[in-house]
C-alpha cells in the first residue's frame, strides 16, 4: 500500500507540468454495457493553483534516457524514480473512474530503452482498459516521438486524444535546451496521425464500410513552454497559428515555465512563473479560435509583444479606433464580436434581440455585456450624441481605472528580449 | 393586483397560468404558499393544482416554444426560487400574448430572467456531475450524499445511468430528503426511509458499511490531488471560485480543510 502511494506521488508530480486537461470533444458512448462515456468535458475538482483536474494525469515511468534541460525528469536530475505496472495503472484508473473522481486517463511517460519499447507499454495499458475493462471513458495518450507508425496507428484506435509537445515555441529555443530533440521529430508523428484521422473520416463518408472504428476522435494537441527561452509573443503565437493550420490541432497549450533547475540558460529557481504572460497568450489563442481574429491583427512587427496591462482584444480595439464606435443595432455579428466587453454568448443574444426593436443600454447590460468597457466602442438606441473624437489613451485610462486585475499588483517577469 | 397563492409544484405553476387567463386577471403577483402571509386588504386567490389545466398550458407552451426553451423553462423552475416562479409566470404570458419566436427577444426582461436562471441551474447541474464522489459500500453499491443549491437530481439522472451502467449507485439529496437509486436496470426515486440507517450528519460512511478497498481509493485520490498541484502557481482565489467552500464538505480531497 505504501509503495503504490509513493509511486502515485512521484509519477503524478512528474506529469503535472503537462497542462492539457481537456476531456471533451470525443463522442465515445457506453454501448457495450461497460463503463463510462466520453463526451462531456467535466472538471471534477481544481487544485490550489486553480487548475482543473479532469483526468488522472500520470507518467508510466519517470525514468528517461533524454536530458532535456527544462524537464524535471531529465536523466541528469537527481530525483526519485518509479514505474507503474500495467495492472497498477488500470486498477487506479478504474477505481477513480467508478467513484466519479475523474473523466479518464492522461498517460504519458519518460522514454526508457527506446521509443517503440515505451509506446508499446502505453499501448498495452489502453488496450487493457478498452478491451478487458470495457472502459469508455476519456483517454489522452502521449505520442512518443520516434515510435513506429504501426504502434501509433494501433494506439489511435483506443485513445480519444493524442498529443505530442513542441516543448519550445521555436526550433532554436528547443535546440538550446534539448539538443537531442527537434521540431521535425514532432511534425512527423503529428502529420502521420492527422493523415490517418482524415483517412478514417473519408472512409466513413463513402459509406461503404458500415462501422468505421473511431480513430483519435478528440484530435491532437500540443504544448509549448513559455518563458524558458527568449521568444517574443509574436514568435510564440505565429508558431501556434502555424501548427493549428498545418496539423488541424484542437488545442495548443502554453505552459509558463516553472524553474526546476539551476541551469544558467533558464530563469533561476524561485523566480515567479510568467502567469500573466501565459494568460495573455491564451486570450490571443481564444481570439483566433472563437472571435475571428487573424494572428497578424493581434501581433506583428510593430507590436511583437502582447500588452501586460490590458487584454489583447482591448489592445487591438484601441489600436484600431477608426473602426469604432459601431452601432449595436445594425453592425455585423462579426464586428459586434470584436467589441471589448462583448463575448460570444452576448453577441448572439444581441443579434437575436435587435430584431424586436432597437436595443437600449439598460437592455445591453441585462444581456450581460461588460458595459463599462464596451460603452466606449458602441452606439445604441439611447447613446448620447458625442462631438469630439475619442482618443485611445483616454479610453484606456478610464477602463484601467475601473478594472481591478490581480495581475497589476504582482511583479512582472516577462523575459526582456536580448 | 391579485395575489395568486400556489403550492410550489410545477403543476401548480402551470395551473396558475391557466387560471389567470380563465379569470382574465391581468395583474398577478404569484406567491408560493410556503412564503405566503395573508393580509386583510389583499385580493387573494388560491390556485388549486390541476393536472388537466397544467397539461393544456404545457402543451400550449410546447407549441409556441422551441424544445430547447421548453427545457429551459423547466430547468428554471427547478431553481425553487420564489422570484423565478414569478418570472416564469410572466414569461409564459409574454410568450402566449406574442407571435411565435418571442423567446429570442433577449431585450425583454422576463426572457432574460428565465435565460439567466437556466444558466444558474445548468451550472449547478454541471457541478453535481463533477462533485459527486461515490463511496463504495460493503454490499457493492456506490453511494454519495449531496446538497445541491437547486433541485437538480432529475437533470443528472440520465447522465449517471448512461455512464455507470454496470454498477449500482445512489445519489442522495440530503437537503430535499430524497435520492436516486440505479438498480442496474432503471433509476428509481427513493425516499428518506430507504437510506434512514445512514447518518446524514456525517459525509463519510462508517468503516463497517464501506467496501474494504474504499479507504485506500479515497486516500490515493487525496494523494493525487496534492501531488498534481503546483505550489509555485498557488492561486487560492481561483481555486475557491471553481470549488466554492460550501461544496467542500462532500469532497473527500478537501476534507479537514475549511
Amino acid at each position: 500500500m505504501e509503495r503504490i502511494r509513493e509511486k502515485l506521488n512521484i509519477l503524478a508530480d512528474a506529469a503535472k507540468y503537462d497542462v492539457s486537461c481537456a476531456s471533451s470533444g470525443s463522442d465515445r458512448k457506453n454501448e457495450n454495457k461497460g463503463i463510462g462515456n466520453s463526451s462531456n468535458g467535466i472538471c471534477h475538482t481544481y487544485t490550489e493553483d486553480g487548475r482543473c483536474v479532469s483526468l488522472l494525469k500520470i507518467l508510466l515511468t519517470n525514468h528517461c534516457i533524454y536530458d532535456c534541460a527544462f524537464c524535471v525528469s531529465r536523466s541528469s536530475n537527481d530525483v526519485k524514480r518509479a514505474a507503474f505496472t500495467v495492472d497498477e495503472v488500470v486498477e487506479l484508473t478504474m477505481g477513480f473512474y467508478r467513484r466519479n473522481y475523474i473523466e479518464g486517463l492522461f498517460l504519458s511517460s519518460g522514454i526508457f530503452k527506446n521509443a517503440d519499447f515505451t509506446m508499446e507499454r502505453l499501448l498495452r495499458i489502453v488496450k487493457k482498459l478498452r478491451l478487458e475493462e470495457r472502459f469508455n471513458g476519456y483517454i489522452h495518450l502521449k505520442t512518443i516521438p520516434g515510435a513506429s507508425p504501426e504502434l501509433l496507428q494501433e494506439a489511435g484506435l483506443y485513445a480519444d486524444r493524442m498529443s505530442i509537445n513542441l516543448e519550445m515555441p521555436t526550433e532554436a529555443g528547443l535546440k538550446l535546451l534539448a539538443p537531442e530533440k527537434s521540431h521535425e521529430e514532432v511534425k512527423k508523428p503529428l502529420g502521420f496521425i492527422q493523415n490517418t484521422i482524415t483517412q478514417y473520416k473519408d472512409e466513413k463518408k463513402t459509406g461503404l464500410i458500415k462501422r468505421v472504428p473511431k480513430f483519435v476522435p478528440a484530435g491532437q494537441s500540443t504544448q509549448m513552454v513559455i518563458g524558458a527561452t527568449p521568444e517574443s509573443d509574436m514568435e510564440i503565437m505565429y508558431s501556434a497559428d502555424k501548427y493549428y493550420k498545418d496539423f488541424s490541432l484542437k488545442r495548443v497549450y502554453y505552459s509558463g515555465y516553472i524553474p526546476i533547475s539551476h541551469d544558467t540558460r533558464m530563469p533561476a529557481i524561485g523566480s515567479q512563473p510568467p502567469l500573466l504572460r501565459e494568460n495573455r497568450l491564451y486570450q490571443s489563442d481564444w481570439l483566433m479560435r472563437f472571435y475571428g481574429f487573424n494572428v497578424k491583427e493581434l501581433l506583428n512587427t510593430k507590436n511583437p509583444h502582447l500588452d501586460t496591462d490590458i487584454d489583447p482584444k482591448l489592445s487591438w480595439a484601441l489600436r484600431n479606433l477608426e473602426q469604432f464606435p459601431i452601432d449595436i443595432n445594425t453592425a455585423d455579428y462579426r464586428m459586434i464580436l470584436r467589441v471589448p466587453g462583448i463575448g460570444v454568448g452576448s453577441a448572439n443574444k444581441i443579434v437575436q434581440a435587435r430584431r424586436f426593436g432597437r436595443l437600449r443600454s439598460d437592455q445591453l447590460q441585462k444581456i450581460g455585456i461588460a458595459y463599462n468597457r464596451a460603452r466606449h466602442f458602441i452606439r445604441c438606441a439611447d447613446s448620447p450624441f458625442i462631438l469630439n473624437e475619442p482618443d485611445s489613451l483616454h479610453i484606456k485610462g478610464l477602463i484601467l481605472a475601473e478594472s481591478n486585475s490581480k495581475y497589476l499588483k504582482t511583479a512582472q517577469n516577462q523575459l526582456s528580449l536580448f | 393586483m391579485t395575489t395568486y397563492v400556489f403550492d410550489g409544484s410545477f403543476e401548480g405553476l402551470l395551473t396558475a397560468i391557466f387560471d389567470s387567463y380563465d379569470r382574465r386577471d391581468k395583474m398577478v403577483d404569484l406567491v408560493w404558499n410556503k412564503h405566503y402571509q395573508p393580509s386583510m386588504l389583499a385580493d387573494d386567490y388560491t390556485v388549486i393544482s390541476d393536472s388537466e389545466k397544467a397539461e393544456r398550458v404545457w402543451a400550449g407552451l410546447g407549441k409556441k416554444l422551441t424544445q430547447k426553451w421548453g427545457i429551459m423553462f423547466y430547468k428554471a423552475y427547478l431553481s425553487e426560487d420564489p422570484h423565478t416562479f414569478k418570472d416564469l409566470f410572466n414569461f409564459a404570458h409574454y410568450i402566449f400574448d406574442n407571435p411565435q419566436g418571442a423567446e429570442s427577444n433577449f431585450g425583454n426582461s422576463y426572457v432574460m430572467a428565465v435565460s439567466k436562471m437556466d444558466r444558474k441551474v445548468n451550472r449547478e447541474k454541471h457541478r453535481m456531475k463533477a462533485f459527486i464522489r461515490f463511496q463504495k459500500t460493503a454490499d457493492g453499491i456506490y453511494y454519495c450524499p449531496v446538497e445541491p443549491d437547486f433541485n437538480v437530481l432529475p437533470l443528472i439522472s440520465k447522465f449517471f445511468k448512461d455512464r455507470y451502467t454496470d454498477q449500482q449507485w445512489i445519489i442522495h439529496d440530503i437537503k430535499r430528503k430524497y435520492g436516486l437509486f440505479y438498480n442496474l436496470h432503471t433509476v428509481e426515486e427513493i425516499t428518506y426511509e430507504f437510506v434512514a440507517n445512514i447518518d446524514i450528519t456525517k459525509t463519510v460512511l462508517p468503516a463497517a458499511l464501506q467496501d474494504e478497498k474504499e479507504a485506500l481509493a479515497s486516500l490515493l485520490w487525496k494523494d493525487y490531488f496534492n501531488s498534481t498541484n503546483i505550489p509555485a502557481r498557488k492561486n487560492m482565489k481561483l481555486h475557491i471560485q471553481h470549488v466554492p467552500k460550501r461544496y467542500w464538505k462532500y469532497l473527500n480531497e478537501k476534507d479537514g480543510k475549511n
